[in-house]
C-alpha cells in the first residue's frame, strides 16, 4: 500500500466517502438542519477538506441572501389612497 | 386586557389593536409594508400582472373583513399571506384552462434535476464525483453588487420567474419573503420533505443562473 492509498483510506473513513456531488445535493438539508447527526459530521468533515464545496456553500448562502434583499417598487399613490378610502368605509360601516 | 395569542409579536399585537380601533395610520403602515411584497407573491400564483393586482386588492378586502375575527394564531404577516394565497388559488382555478393551478408537489417538473452541471465533476478515477472545475469565489458583497446593477437584478428576477411553478412558490415564500419552513408547509399544505425538495431545486437553479451571470461558466443542465 502506498502512502497515498493509506491517506485516501483514512480520508474515506473520516468522510464516509461523501462526494462533492453529494454535498451539492445535501446542501439544503444541511442549511435546513435536517441532516442526521452522522450525516452532519460527514458533511462538516468534507467541508473541512474541500475548498470547492466551501465555495459552493458560500455561493448558496450568498444566493439566499440576495433573494432576501430583493427590492420592491413602492406602492403607487393612487392605489394607496384607494385602499385608505376602503379602510375609512370599513371603519364607518 | 387582550388575550395573548401565540403567533403574534408584541408589535403585531399593538398594530392589530390599532387597526381594530380604526387607526388610519396603522392601516397605511400595513399597506406600505405589504402591498408590493403581496403583489410579488401573487405573481408566483397567477398568470398575469393584471390578475395579480386584482388578487392583492381582494386580499386587502379580506384583511378588513377578517380583522375582527383574526385570532392571532399566526403572525400578522403569515395571516395576510395566507389570505392572498387562498384568493390566488381560487383565482388560478377560475382564471384559465391554459395555465392550471397545479397541485403542489414534487411532480415531474422537479424530478431528479442535478443541482450542478455534471460536467463540473470528475467522471472517472478515485476522485469521481469530486469537483473537476470547482465553483468560483464570490465576494461578500455579491448580493449588494447584484441588486444595485440593473442587469444583475433582471437576471435574478428572470431566474425566479423561469422556475417551475411549485418551486417558484416555495422559494418566494421562504427566501424572498422570509417565512419559516413550518409556515410555508402550512400555507401551501405540503409536507416538510416536499417543501425541502422544492426549495433545494429552486435554490440550486437560481444559484446556477447567478453563477452563469457572475462567472460566465457553469452551463445550464
Ligand atoms: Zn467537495
Amino acid at each position: 500500500m502506498t502512502r497515498d492509498d493509506l491517506k485516501n483510506q483514512v480520508i474515506d473513513y473520516l468522510a464516509g466517502k461523501l462526494t462533492c456531488k453529494e454535498v451539492t445535493e445535501a446542501i439544503t438539508d444541511y442549511l435546513e438542519g435536517s441532516l442526521s447527526f452522522v450525516e452532519w459530521v460527514r458533511f462538516q468533515m468534507h467541508l473541512g477538506m474541500c475548498f470547492g464545496c466551501r465555495r459552493y456553500l458560500r455561493q448558496m448562502r450568498l444566493t439566499i441572501r440576495t433573494l432576501g434583499a430583493l427590492p420592491v417598487e413602492p406602492i403607487p399613490p393612487a392605489i394607496r389612497d384607494e385602499l385608505i378610502q376602503r379602510f375609512r368605509s370599513w371603519k364607518g360601516g | 386586557m387582550e388575550d395573548t395569542p401565540t403567533g403574534l409579536t408584541p408589535e403585531d399585537a399593538k398594530q392589530l389593536r390599532s387597526l381594530r380601533n380604526g387607526d388610519e395610520a396603522a392601516f397605511a403602515a400595513l399597506v406600505d409594508r405589504y402591498h408590493s411584497p403581496l403583489l410579488r407573491l401573487a405573481m408566483a400564483f397567477v398568470p398575469s400582472h393584471a390578475v395579480a393586482e386584482e388578487v392583492v386588492q381582494e386580499t386587502w378586502l379580506g384583511v378588513l373583513e377578517g380583522l375582527s375575527r383574526f385570532e392571532g394564531r399566526s403572525s400578522l404577516k403569515t395571516w395576510i399571506y395566507r389570505i392572498l394565497i387562498n384568493r390566488a388559488k381560487t383565482r388560478g382555478v377560475r382564471e384559465s384552462r391554459s395555465v392550471p393551478f397545479s397541485p403542489l408537489g414534487a411532480s415531474s417538473e422537479d424530478a431528479d434535476e442535478p443541482a450542478v452541471d455534471p460536467a463540473r465533476f470528475r467522471s472517472t478515477g478515485y476522485w469521481v464525483d469530486h469537483w473537476a472545475e470547482p465553483p468560483g469565489v464570490w465576494d461578500d458583497d455579491t448580493p449588494e453588487k447584484l441588486l444595485l446593477s440593473k442587469e444583475g437584478l433582471a437576471q435574478i428576477e428572470k431566474a425566479i420567474a423561469g422556475l417551475p411553478p411549485a418551486q417558484r412558490k416555495v422559494i418566494t415564500l421562504r427566501d424572498v419573503e422570509g417565512l419559516s419552513s413550518a409556515e410555508v408547509c402550512n400555507i401551501l399544505a405540503i409536507s416538510e420533505t416536499n417543501q425541502r425538495v422544492l426549495l433545494h431545486r429552486a435554490r440550486s437553479r437560481v444559484r446556477r443562473a447567478l453563477a452563469r451571470y457572475l462567472e460566465g461558466g457553469d452551463s445550464p443542465t
